[in-house]
């Protein structure tokens, strides 16, 4: 897939969050995106940031746009250097949580995102990326 | 007997204070950074003659390495005081801080005229001058820090007061704007607010409307349904209104359940649904 633009932000604290928060939704209004998929995707990407800051003790996020044929995404890669998922298929459950949080974000992201990928290992952080199509 | 016997610097300051100052205003007042409009020149004065004295009198018994000791106590004041008065007239911080550095230049050009004959003692001098004026240049930079942290910290405080206002509708009915990001601190503070007011005017119903929300995630959802239940606990029924169609269908693929609370699209039909609830009627007068 080619890549069109590219941008690496840090999240290091929540005010963090909020910037990047802030990006995709002017990433997705730049691709055109529907209302409802911006706000889809700009949910999801809070909620894997503060994932990315409260899990895995802070890392940063890529942003891409990706085109596949004639249709154009944003791709979103957030990266922590934390102590990983042990079981992912458990943290993706509705309802699990280990934070005290509501134990919907992992999972509430990927149903966000039309694709979403995760890769994880013990003591060797967390990489989650999710693309969503215009 | 001063235990700086072996520098030549504060002997300097004791005899030439005035040449000093002089030279030093001329430097200053004939630089290009000078901003004429934000500094007067009788006030420029005033703080040299200030900071010159005060550094005359550090230098006779304080320390000339370390700028922390108790008898440089009046000159970092001195300089703190500069320091916040000049960030407030909207200097920058290298024009706060090059009004110490510039004290150099006259410094060095009289001890190397003083000197000229020692160029051991005068190559040890200029050392301790460098290192000393960059002690206190940098104090200058800490201070206009600090100062600008302080200010940015007072807004912060004064957002978090000013983003929650609890307005009340009519009797036993409360309303709850909320406008922005709602982060843990914030939320703090509303569901405060609002729970303090519930309490002081015995309402019954209270809305909190996120129109003004731009993101609503799980996090916020979690401090939405704490807010219902705390307010629940008191006695207070909770509407959450303000949500459009984007936010309504985000909430649905996050798996978010707010089924337990009322919600409503528009603050409007929320306020229609608590008078019904608190028993008011209202009928249109005919003309």
């Amino acid at each position: 897939m080619p890549v069109q633009r590219d941008e690496v932000m840090p999240i290091r604290s929540s005010e963090d969050v909020v910037r990047v928060r802030q990006m995709v939704r002017q990433w997705a209004v730049t691709l055109g995106f529907s209302l409802v998929d911006q706000t889809k995707i700009v949910t999801a990407a809070s909620e894997l940031a503060r994932n990315t800051l409260g899990y895995g003790g802070g890392g940063e996020v890529q942003l891409e746009i990706v085109q596949k044929g004639i249709r154009s995404g944003l791709r979103l890669t957030f990266i922590d250097q934390g102590p990983g998922i042990l079981d992912i298929e458990l943290a993706l459950k509705d309802g699990y949580t280990t934070g005290g949080g509501l134990g919907l974000g992992l999972s509430g992201a990927k149903r966000l995102s039309n694709e979403f990928e995760i890769f994880s290992r013990p003591g060797e952080g967390t990489r989650v990326s999710i693309t969503r199509w215009k | 007997m001063t235990i700086n016997s072996q520098s030549y610097f504060p002997e300097l300051l004791k005899q030439y204070e005035q040449e000093l100052l002089t030279d030093w205003l001329n430097n200053q007042l004939s630089t290009a950074t000078r901003r004429t409009g934000l500094l007067k020149e009788a006030e420029l004065r005033e703080q040299s003659r200030q900071l010159m004295n005060s550094l005359r009198n550090a230098v006779q018994h304080g320390s000339l390495t370390d700028t922390n000791t108790p008898e440089w106590l009046p000159v970092r004041e001195l300089l703190a005081n500069i320091s916040n008065t000049r960030a407030q007239q909207g200097f920058n911080p290298a024009e706060t801080a090059t009004f110490v550095l510039s004290l150099k230049k006259p410094l060095l050009t009289r001890l190397r005229k003083e000197l000229e004959k020692q160029p051991d003692l005068l190559a040890e001098d200029i050392w301790t001058t460098n290192l000393l004026l960059d002690q206190l240049g940098l104090y200058t930079v800490e201070v206009y820090q600090k100062s600008r942290e302080d200010v940015i910290a007072r807004q912060q405080q004064e957002l978090l007061e000013l983003s929650t206002p609890v307005v009340q509708l009519w009797e036993n009915i409360l309303a709850l704007p909320l406008i922005g990001t709602l982060d843990s601190a914030r939320t703090q503070v509303v569901m405060e607010n609002l729970l303090q007011k519930i309490v002081d005017t015995g309402a019954s119903i209270a809305i909190i409307d996120i129109t003004g929300v731009p993101t609503v995630d799980t996090l916020v959802a979690q401090h939405l349904l704490k807010t219902v239940a705390a307010a629940r606990l008191m006695g207070a029924d909770c509407i959450i209104s303000g949500i459009r169609p984007q936010i309504a269908q985000t909430i649905v693929h996050l798996g978010v359940d707010l089924s337990a609370v009322t919600t409503k699209a528009t603050l409007a039909a929320a306020f229609a649904i608590a008078l019904q609830r608190t028993g008011a009627t209202f009928t249109r007068a005919n003309k």
